[in-house]
């Protein structure tokens, strides 16, 4: 009598473990997806940047220029360059943190897959976070490296604008994902992108100095992160700026990613153990 | 034991045939006394006990809302206790969790697979949230999709399948860990006949191999196939327990004569068959004879010359042991 060969019988060398750092198991997901997609998330990441960048230097840029010499006593595509940065950032952040985020929970309740194994609530958050991060630095050094070869970055700190767009895109990233774990479906999303991530993009001094701004939308201004983001980039790509200000933005874009990850293991629990 | 004195060792078997109770030889995988789930004003699951042996397959039987899924996110260390005690492969879910989860399998009421990714991905991908190494998972996801039946489809989608293959898959990924107990949350709903006597199959050669199971369902047929003992659950909590068979003996007759009676109703006949049963049960459309010899039964009532429109002689099934506990069918 033919037997077929016992699944259970033998048992593998490989046992589940327990070892460190228990959220790279959950990492691997976004990899693998990101493999899968990375060659349409190509275009929003890099190519409405360089076109924004080429319209922005070659139009509005000849017409500063020849106007008033430039902003802030660099040329147009140079003062636009670092913020197109910054926004990609948050483009990228918010995109991971949003649909994504609730689609493991409701529709293809991935999280809830991962969460039956050794995986725990909390390294799903770490991963999340981990992979904005690491999404955001891939696609950041890539565009310094292509800032960097049209000439637009003016000071050696630039090598840190990477590490300004990771932080950029936490300090979006941390608080979405935390607020989409409390959503049932994705109705208020839309409502976020005109009312918050629009109005970011053309008020937080992306494409001119905020002090063309009337006073008090300068100071409404302060309290949005997208202009810390933009600022800090800015101050990195040029040299410009002083260490206070500079010390505030990051504090503030890291207050936000801080508050935003503590939120995020606090509701990813309470959604996932219930 | 008897210390090299021989002969009277026989005489301890002495009043009974069964076999020494399990419980003396085969650890204990999981244990609940008092077991509670509230959510919020409601209770899930109100107080129950029960205990689950290496080896065995346990069932879980009752209908929709009876407490089966919450007790199963429990065991399965998912979901926190509300109170009560539990115990799984020894440790507590409140502190192991992680530790318990890496030597459990589970098969949710939803399959929730990536359905953009392949065969081979989804069960790589599981794999790796218990930190197997990819050329282990891949070595065992070769051999599962060949037990599941899944072999040539390894590189298609998931979304391709059909709801059964789906199932087979979402099997096939509970069991990439080499879990010590597979837990399976109505594992065959929503499957065509074929279909499930497929998964049925697969699982009766787990359980041959000697993997725990614990089964949901609210299929009797299901729970007479697969399980070695139940619990029947209604309303939070357990109102019987047994090996299918000792329940059925225990709770309904050798037969069932199933008679339909038309558009007329029920109700009318009821007096004129009651005492050639042991019991009557009325259903809306169909009266329900308990009896021990249903052939008999049948002519006793062609004899007194009432003409069913259509009469089913079949054996008592887990279905009528729920029926006489609870009133109620299982599947409304």
């Amino acid at each position: 009598m033919a037997v077929e060969p016992g699944i259970h019988t033998e048992r593998g060398a490989a046992q589940p473990r327990l070892g460190w750092a228990p959220w790279r198991r959950a990492l691997s997901y976004h990899v693998v997806f990101w493999r899968r997609t990375w060659r349409a998330s190509i275009v929003s990441s890099f190519l409405y940047p360089l076109l924004y960048l080429a319209s922005m230097g070659l139009g509005v840029g000849k017409l500063v220029n020849s106007h008033s010499g430039g902003v802030q006593g660099v040329p147009y595509v140079d003062f636009v360059a670092p913020a197109l940065l910054a926004m990609t950032a948050m483009q990228i952040a918010s995109n991971e943190s949003m649909w994504p985020v609730l689609a493991s929970f409701k529709w293809t309740r991935s999280y809830w897959t991962a969460v039956a194994t050794p995986v725990r609530p909390r390294d799903l958050v770490a991963a999340k976070l981990t992979w904005v991060a690491i999404h955001v630095a891939m696609v950041a050094v890539i565009y310094t490296t292509i800032l960097a070869a049209f000439n637009t970055l003016l000071s050696p700190w630039a090598i840190l604008l990477p590490l300004a767009g990771v932080l950029t895109g936490l300090a979006f990233a941390a608080p979405l994902a935390a607020y989409v774990a409390t959503q049932q479906n994705e109705r208020s999303f839309p409502i976020f992108y005109r009312f918050a991530i629009i109005p970011m993009f053309l008020f937080s001094g992306s494409f001119y100095p905020i002090s063309q701004l009337p006073s008090w939308l300068q100071v409404v201004v302060q309290f949005v992160p997208l202009y810390h983001g933009v600022a800090l980039c800015r101050t990195l790509a040029l040299g410009q700026g002083t260490l206070a200000a500079t010390v505030y933005h990051i504090a503030f874009l890291a207050v936000l990613a801080g508050v935003g990850t503590w939120l995020c293991l606090r509701n990813f629990r309470r959604r996932l153990e219930v | 034991m008897s210390h090299g004195s021989p002969g009277p060792t026989v005489e301890r078997w002495t009043g009974s045939v069964a076999p020494v109770p399990e419980t003396e030889s085969r650890p204990s995988l999981v244990s609940a006394r008092g077991l509670v789930k509230r959510f919020g004003e409601f209770t899930a699951v109100d107080g129950i006990d029960f205990e689950i042996l290496a080896g065995e397959s346990f069932g879980f039987l009752g209908p929709n809302g009876a407490g089966k899924t919450s007790t199963m996110k429990m065991v399965s260390c998912v979901s926190p206790p509300t109170a009560g005690d539990l115990r799984v492969l020894g440790k507590d879910p409140r502190t192991h969790g992680p530790e318990i989860r890496a030597r459990l399998g589970l098969v949710p009421q939803e399959d929730a697979l990536e359905l953009e990714l392949s065969l081979m991905d989804n069960l790589v991908m599981y794999g790796r949230y218990f930190d197997l190494p990819r050329a282990e998972i891949r070595a065992r996801a070769v051999k599962l999709l060949e037990f599941t039946q899944l072999s040539e489809r390894a590189n298609d989608k998931a979304d391709d399948l059909s709801g059964g293959m789906k199932r087979r898959l979402t099997i096939a990924r509970s069991l990439v860990s080499e879990p010590d107990l597979l837990i399976l949350d109505e594992p065959t709903t929503g499957l065509d006949p074929q279909a499930r006597h497929l998964v049925w199959e697969r699982l009766y050669r787990l359980k041959s191999e000697g993997v725990t199971l614990i089964i949901t369902t609210h299929y009797m047929d299901e729970a007479e196939q697969l399980c070695d003992r139940l619990v029947v659950m209604d309303r939070g909590r357990i109102v019987a327990h047994g090996a299918p068979r000792d329940l059925i003996a225990e709770h309904s007759t050798r037969e069932v004569l199933e008679l339909r009676f038309g558009l007329g109703g029920h109700g009318p006949h009821v007096a004129s068959v009651a005492d050639l049963a042991v019991r009557v049960e009325e259903l809306p459309d169909r009266l329900l004879l308990y009896v021990d010899d249903g052939d008999e039964a049948l002519a006793a009532v062609h004899a007194r010359g009432l003409l069913p429109e259509s009469a089913l002689v079949r054996r008592s099934t887990l279905e009528d042991v729920f029926l006489r506990l609870t009133g109620r069918t299982l599947v409304d």
